[in-house]
């Protein structure tokens, strides 16, 4: 089903099987994300980030944010927080595939693309899961 | 650099005023500073001030009188108020003016605020996703703090009661009813751990202060409280601010510890030697970190001082002493000034039944805001 939705915006993770979020990295090997547009992003190599971190802070948005928030009209609460991925960056995501009961700073996540929307799909982590 | 006083000071009462524009609220403020100082608006020499979303504060002259003065307006977010503070007093600290005065003021529809992503150099679908919330990172902030340093979130309810408790005593502030800890901790979750009465809300208001040269102080007999330092200061690298998609690995420190730092040493004194502060509390947890960013005590140790009362209005540190943002509301380009005006009043001894006991010589107010700057000012009687 995931493969129908367009993402949210072009360029955010990559098209592989296994598709990892894009940043930019600097000659000094400071990395960023998203990739900056306009003349800032222009000396940067696109590198691909880590599709494995661990929580680093947590919370769930519990009413319907005012526009620009554009999700799904009926309203459920969703769950963000920050992932650090070791070495590279700590980068904003939704969080899915858990509670909030359940999410401890520390815990090991990984990236996962979900639905968005009925049209659009987003990036999120969800905890990680024993193969 | 001469220093500089407050010798006038004037609020329009925060909260909700359906038939006074933020502009007027900033004009009826600024009347009131100038009748508490004895002066006219021609007595004036120069003027700065601001709002975020209530227009130009230069317009004001159309009410006030065309004067002539010289009247810069400032836009710079939270820092708002504090940026005019320090360009009144550089104004007169360098010798331009005798007499200045700044003004801040603000009136914000209902519930969150909803930025736009542009404004802040951010994509659009960061905006569209729902993680462009100045709640979120208040939550997210805490969260971590929280479990990193013991707070409990009955510590949250604590700060949230006593701001109610102190803006019931306050003629300016906007929720004036006092709230048990039970009511606090189990209302509507915002974001965890934050519930509505722990938050502040946008809201409506004005403030004006007025400048002088301790010539001036002198000529008018003025009841003159001391500028000992403003201080502003926006972000370091790798620190963790408001609207961030992403944050550097590195904790690389916080706009208000520099800002903090910087105050502290162009005062010439330590956190040891404030009598009472005012802390940005955009949400109870945020007054509990910010007590340790400005120093007042090491992190973790906020658990025992609200339970034993010490930023009570009878306690060592009596913090947020008008009930701060979460009682007065948040209108942004007001909020740093009306800080100001509270300690103003304290060390006057005109705070009335929120007049914090003992000889209260030294005050400290501090702001914060996107995208990642505070703003600190030390007052000296």
């Amino acid at each position: 089903m995931t493969t129908e939705l367009r993402p949210i915006a072009p360029g955010l993770w990559s098209d592989d099987e296994k598709p990892h979020l894009l940043g930019g990295q600097s000659a000094d090997g400071k990395i960023f994300f998203p990739i900056p547009e306009g003349d800032s992003g222009k000396n940067l190599s696109i590198i691909k980030l880590a599709r494995k971190g661990i929580l680093w802070s947590f919370t769930r948005q519990d009413f319907r944010p005012k526009p620009p928030y554009d999700g799904p009209e009926e309203f459920t609460p969703f769950l963000l927080g920050y992932i650090e991925l070791p070495g590279q960056i700590i980068v904003e995501s939704h969080i899915v595939g858990t509670t909030l009961e359940e999410l401890k700073i520390g815990m090991p996540m990984e990236f996962v693309i979900t639905p968005f929307d009925d049209s659009r799909s987003n990036f999120a982590f969800r905890p990680e899961q024993a193969l | 650099m001469s220093k500089v006083y407050i010798i006038g000071a004037g609020i329009h009462p925060f909260g909700r005023t359906e038939e006074r524009s933020g502009r007027d609220q900033g004009v009826f403020a600024a009347r009131q500073a100038l009748k508490d100082a004895n002066l006219e608006w021609d007595d004036i020499q120069f003027a700065s001030g601001g709002s975020v979303a209530a227009g130009n504060a230069d317009v004001m002259i159309n009410d006030l009188g065309l004067t002539s003065v010289p009247f810069i307006n400032v836009f710079n977010g939270c820092a708002t108020g504090g940026s005019a503070l320090s360009t009144a007093q550089n104004a007169i600290a360098s010798g331009q003016c005798d007499i200045a005065m700044a003004v801040g003021f603000d009136k914000h529809p209902r519930g969150a605020f909803n930025a736009n992503p542009a404004a802040f150099g951010l994509p659009d679908w960061y905006g569209q996703t729902g993680m462009m919330l100045t709640t979120q990172f208040f939550a997210l902030k805490l969260q971590r703090y929280m479990q990193l340093h013991g707070i409990s979130r009955e510590t949250l309810g604590r700060v949230a009661e006593k701001s109610f408790r102190n803006g019931e005593k306050a003629d300016h502030a906007w929720r004036r009813t006092p709230m048990d800890l039970d009511t606090i901790l189990d209302s509507p979750m915002i974001n965890h751990p934050l519930s509505k009465f722990m938050f502040c809300a946008p809201g409506e208001g004005g403030v004006a202060l007025i400048l002088a040269s301790e010539t001036k102080v002198r000529e008018l007999g003025a009841d003159a409280v001391g500028i000992a330092s403003v201080a502003i200061r926006s972000r370091p690298p790798g620190s963790f601010e408001v609207f961030a998609p992403s944050m550097e690995v590195i904790d690389g420190g916080k706009p208000t510890i520099l800002a903090s730092k910087a105050a502290f040493e162009m005062a010439g004194i330590g956190p040891e030697d404030i009598d009472v502060a005012q802390l940005q509390d955009t949400e109870s947890g945020a007054e509990i970190m910010h007590m340790a960013e400005n120093g007042f005590c090491k992190d973790g140790e906020q658990e025992q001082w609200l339970v034993e009362g010490r930023t009570e209005l009878d306690g060592t540190l009596p913090i947020n002493t008008d009930g701060g943002c979460i009682a007065c509301g948040e209108p942004i380009g007001a909020t740093g000034l009306r800080q100001v005006y509270e300690n103003v009043t304290q060390l006057r001894g005109r705070a009335g039944s929120r007049q914090v006991s003992g000889n209260v010589k030294t005050a400290y107010s501090h702001v914060y805001g996107a995208p990642g700057l505070s703003g600190v000012a030390i007052l000296e009687v």
